[in-house]
């Protein structure tokens, strides 16, 4: 098992009554009534530090993810925050997963390659390139790209960055999205022939098509748990099989919130507020601005419509125990989350780079650490060897860093 | 959907005609076999071209009135034929589109044509009006756009909850034509299948015009020689009456009518008095 810890640079102190004063967490919150940038430089200095303590504490990567306009997640560049964290841990065995820089907006794509590139140089061959689609608030709204482009523009970008890293010889692309004369990507990455690819979803079926086609690992950003994701999962598994391709776990990521404190009733004293916060202010977006009209293609959209198997019950009806008692949130004792992800999440999934979102909505800095903390020191060992009896190999794990990690003592 | 053509009816290769509503539907390929045109007719008379809005096409009153003096050819937008929905992945941009329309009326051998259109499709007739300006011998736009005023920024229907799309497009969210243009059937299928098709000809157009629907017309107006009437529903919630003086102050000849007791869509909400209007100004 790899088991990275996953931040999304939240906005901690949204008003109380945030969800019911404003239409929208995603493209619309007024910067000017509810935030200060000194405040927010706090936050993005507790961001590095949580990050870099789950990396001395024992995790195996740490993950920086790309938002925009927003107070759910406010990293525009994540490799802004990747350059720090590959610079701050060259004397850790730990992953420097980009979740990642998005490629539909990045213009030219060949940017997503260099800046790639200079992350593996810096941490000496560390990273994991997740090349994400992106979200329809981000890359329609945000930054204004036609929804029925969105994916076209992604498989293309995607061939680019793929072939800038390994292409031996200039060559010139003539895309439909994108025409470069010369491309001539200085500088390569260490990896060769490239950096392990991991691709972000949130449950589209051609999402999961895509990766089993390129081969990268298909990472499922879910919010709703382990038991709302498992016949999502199953799919993945049956693409995988009906391809021919070995059922390696360590071809499937996957995101779970976790909240981890001595005892089950402390863990809800502790994190109740922070988990309900998340769950009712930093997910409040307009339904429909998830997928904007052509997003979704034709077939694809006829089948939501018929068949809306999954449709999300409102997460601002449940409450901090419906979280728990669903799986949304993993939260406990050390015992009670270590039986929970390892039934649950790794072995009911087949997961095997697991993510884990250790700071969640207004979970304050010193309260994150002690997530962590324990975590590392409680969870993390006996998730560790899952699948290493199996004998998979973690293809899309940096090489140098496929065996397991040496326990770390937390610094504290 | 009721009373919306796009719903369900297979692609037609074929020429067909309603005995009752007298409309005839032909298919014209277009753009190296790559764009199927589906166009609905009715009437006899000179040609009259409708290019309907982003929400499929609707055959209305409206078109009933004017196929009483004219030939009205209405096509369906690329992608909002049934059947192909994948056809407007062939038209990469506007210029494409204005060039397969182009190439529509060619191959329905209009040489001389009037054009009328609504919303979206205005903006489609007034690009093709400006690109061709000796085809066109007038030209009616009701509530177009294809201009932007940071001061009074058209609404983007695409990020509106569906059920809030009737309270902007029409005056009367609970009117008849209201119900005629957004509601869906109550079989269960065939309510997936309209919501499908309306969300379907929302992205088939809006391709053409996200996020903001200013793709430069403003520079090519001026090539419009044809005499213009704009129409424009007196309570628009989507466009602000603002655009049809600068419609107007940029095109050659061009007269304001505002319809009473309509939003977006008066031709819909108001047939009689857009009929009333359009009609002698076709003629005259």
């Amino acid at each position: 098992m790899k088991i990275s810890a996953f931040h999304l640079m939240p906005h901690r102190e949204l008003p109380a009554d945030f969800e019911r004063r404003y239409p929208s967490v995603w493209v619309t919150p007024p910067w000017w009534e509810l935030a200060d940038a000194r405040r927010v430089g706090q936050y993005y200095n507790w961001t590095l530090d949580e990050l870099l303590y789950a990396a001395r504490a024992g995790f195996d990567g740490v993950c920086t993810n790309e938002h925009h306009q927003n107070a759910y997640g406010f990293m525009p560049s994540p490799n802004l925050m990747g350059s720090v964290l590959a610079k701050m841990t060259n004397d850790l065995d730990v992953a420097i997963v980009q979740m990642g820089m998005t490629l539909p907006t990045t213009t030219p794509p060949v940017r997503v390659a260099e800046e790639y590139g200079m992350l593996d140089c810096i941490s000496g061959g560390r990273l994991v390139a997740g090349l994400p689609l992106g979200s329809p608030m981000d890359v329609n709204l945000a930054y204004g790209i036609t929804p029925m482009e969105h994916r076209d523009r992604y498989r293309e970008a995607f061939d680019l960055v793929l072939k800038a890293w390994q292409a031996k010889e200039i060559f010139p692309w003539n895309g439909k999205y994108f025409q470069l004369p010369m491309v001539n990507l200085w500088p390569r990455p260490i990896q060769e022939p490239h950096p392990p690819v991991w691709v972000p979803g949130s449950g589209s079926i051609s999402t999961f098509d895509f990766a089993v086609e390129k081969n990268v690992c298909y990472c499922f950003l879910s919010y709703a748990g382990a038991k709302a994701a498992r016949s999502m999962m199953d799919g993945y598994w049956e693409v995988v099989e009906r391809k021919g391709l070995e059922k390696n776990p360590y071809r499937a990521g996957f995101l779970q919130l976790v909240a981890v404190s001595e005892t089950d009733a402390r863990a809800e004293a502790e994190y109740a507020r922070h988990v309900e916060y998340f769950y009712h202010k930093c997910l409040h977006v307009p339904a429909q601005w998830f997928a904007p009209p052509g997003n979704q293609d034709y077939r694809s959209l006829l089948a939501a419509q018929r068949n809306p198997v999954r449709r999300a019950e409102d997460p601002k009806t449940l409450r901090y125990r419906d979280f728990v008692d669903k799986g949304y949130v993993i939260a406990g004792s050390p015992a009670t989350v270590r039986d929970r992800l390892i039934e649950e999440v790794v072995k009911g999934l087949r997961v095997g780079n697991l993510m884990i979102l250790v700071q969640i909505g207004s979970m304050p800095h010193e309260l994150t650490l002690k997530n962590i903390d324990l975590f590392a020191r409680e969870v993390l060992p006996s998730l560790r060897e899952i699948w290493d009896d199996d004998g998979w190999e973690n293809h899309w794990w940096p090489e140098r860093l496929r065996t397991a990690r040496q326990p770390v003592g937390a610094t504290r | 959907m009721a009373g919306a053509i796009a719903d369900g009816a297979p692609a037609g290769g074929r020429d067909a005609l309603s005995a009752v509503t007298g409309i005839a539907q032909r298919s014209v390929t277009v753009w190296q076999g790559r764009v199927p045109f589906r166009v609905h007719t009715k009437g006899q008379g000179p040609a009259v071209i409708f290019f309907d809005g982003p929400w499929g096409l609707h055959w209305s009153a409206f078109l009933d009135a004017l196929a009483t003096r004219f030939s009205v050819f209405a096509p369906e937008h690329p992608g909002t034929t049934p059947g192909e929905p994948d056809a407007v992945r062939h038209v990469d941009g506007l210029w494409d589109l204005v060039l397969c329309y182009d190439e529509l009326l060619d191959r329905l051998q209009l040489q001389d044509v009037m054009l009328v259109g609504h919303s979206f499709g205005a903006m489609v007739a007034c690009e093709m009006a400006a690109l061709r300006p000796s085809r066109v011998r007038r030209l009616a736009l009701i509530d177009p756009i294809g201009l932007w005023r940071d001061d009074a920024p058209v609404t983007n229907w695409m990020l509106l909850a569906p059920q809030d799309l009737p309270a902007y497009v029409f005056r009367e969210a609970n009117g008849a034509a209201a119900k005629a243009l957004f509601s869906t059937p109550e079989n269960v299928d065939e309510a997936a299948l309209a919501r499908t098709n309306l969300i379907w000809a929302m992205g088939s157009t809006g391709k053409f015009i996200w996020p903001i629907p200013d793709k430069g017309l403003r520079k090519r107006i001026h090539r419009v020689e044809a005499p213009a009437l704009l129409v424009w529903g007196e309570d628009d919630r989507l466009v602000p009456f603002v655009y049809a003086e600068e419609f107007a102050r940029r095109l050659p000849r061009a007269r304001v009518e505002v319809v009473k007791g309509a939003g977006h869509a008066p031709h819909l909400e108001q047939p009689e008095s857009v009929a009333s209007l359009v009609q002698p100004f076709l003629t005259g």
